[in-house]
């Protein structure tokens, strides 16, 4: 005999319900997955801050000095290209007529205008490049710094453009053959991504100052909690006027020059 | 009906058939073993109990879920350490923590992906230690 239509749909309700069943149980401990557990205390304290920036005193800078270059350049694995073009810098070195061009005229003195003054990612406070990431590879973290996830770069040069500083640097060609010598502590970049400073996030977990700053032994650069009215940062800001690159842009940078 | 240039187009549908099919008739009664993955670098003969971050049945469902969420953990929210259920603490690195005990990548980590077809794309920027100069 066959089934009234009443009977025929319970079966296929069953049915439906009897086919889903199995896959119930997969699916809820596939969702309930890798408990992340919340920073369990390592062996060394982080260094933590409402705020992180930095002072540059280039004044302080012994002449023909680029150890903070070195420095940086050597704990993160940057390539040294040599050719403008496909140049990757975290940190760098420029004259001041082209960092502060509102402030540069022809009466300055030659010890100003000779300067090279280093020059590195501002981690802003309202950051163009982290507004235009399209994959949100570029982010700001709480404490201020303005950080890459590389795993997420699709290298399509947006920040580039909307850096105000020149601060970034795309990898045009697979890095790796031209880093002198390769530090395991770091990853290395990829061909196709765009990279820059993160003042030293991984350091600062392992509760270790920027490699730049521990590397300059004139100490022209300072790198302190911002809102700690003690700091060293607080301590140098307030012995007189310190400029920020370009300020009139709105990006609010946090690497203040004393000049 | 009648089917224009019939011995061709029959012709065409054998040697498709044939080619389509190809990979199912001349792999049949094969069995392809298993990669032999090697566990016996110095660092996991050193472990008294020989146990990964978490069980191996685990690790390998699911070690791209736990090396996705570290990733993840780690650049965006910042956290560097893992504990595990029962209790102990590692760091979260791919190459400080995972190819610390498994130094043998090629042996280890290579063989299974190259059975699997998988392709992960870690190693072109993390670095392995035994191919660093």
């Amino acid at each position: 005999m066959a089934p009234t239509r009443r009977e025929f749909l319970k079966i296929a309700g069953f049915s439906a319900v009897g086919l889903v069943l199995p896959f119930l149980p997969s699916l809820s401990s596939a969702q309930a997955g890798i408990p992340l557990s919340p920073a369990a205390p390592g062996r060394l304290q982080a260094l933590k801050a409402k705020r992180w920036a930095m002072t540059v005193e280039p004044r302080k800078c012994r002449p023909g000095c680029t150890d903070c270059i070195t420095a940086c350049h050597l704990e993160h694995n940057v390539p040294v290209i040599g050719n403008p073009k496909d140049d990757v810098h975290w940190i760098g070195l420029e004259r001041v007529e082209h960092i502060f061009p509102a402030e540069a005229h022809p009466r300055l003195p030659e010890s100003i205008t000779k300067l090279p003054v280093p020059v590195l990612c501002n981690h802003c406070e309202n950051p163009p490049c982290v507004r235009v990431c399209p994959t949100q590879a570029t982010f700001k973290r709480a404490d201020g710094i303005v950080m890459m996830d590389y795993h997420r770069c699709i290298g399509c040069r947006f920040c580039m453009a909307a850096c105000p500083y020149g601060s970034r640097s795309m990898n045009y060609r697979d890095p790796r053959p031209f880093i002198r010598k390769i530090n395991q502590a770091f990853p290395t970049r990829t061909k196709g991504v765009v990279e820059k400073c993160n003042f030293c996030e991984e350091r600062l977990a392992r509760g270790i100052f920027p490699a730049c700053v521990i590397a300059c032994k004139d100490k022209a650069l300072a790198f302190c909690d911002l809102e700690d009215p003690r700091s060293e940062v607080r301590l140098i800001l307030d012995k007189g006027l310190s400029l920020r690159r370009r300020p009139e842009l709105g990006t609010g940078p946090q690497v203040y020059y004393i000049l | 009906m009648k089917l224009y240039n019939r011995g061709m187009i029959i012709a065409g549908i054998v040697v498709f058939l044939i080619v389509a099919t190809f990979p199912f008739w001349y792999g049949r009664g094969k069995a392809v073993s298993p990669p032999d993955l090697k566990l016996d670098t110095p660092a996991i003969q050193q472990l008294k109990e020989k146990l990964c971050v978490e069980t191996a049945p685990y690790m390998r469902a699911n070690h791209m879920k736990l090396l996705a969420a570290w990733r993840d953990g780690a650049v965006r929210e910042g956290n560097r350490s893992y504990r595990t259920a029962d209790g102990r603490v590692f760091q979260v690195s791919l190459t400080g923590t995972c190819l610390e005990c498994h130094s043998n990548k090629k042996q280890f980590c290579d063989r299974c992906h190259d059975y699997a077809g998988a392709k992960p794309a870690c190693w072109s920027c993390h670095i392995i230690p035994e191919e660093v100069r």
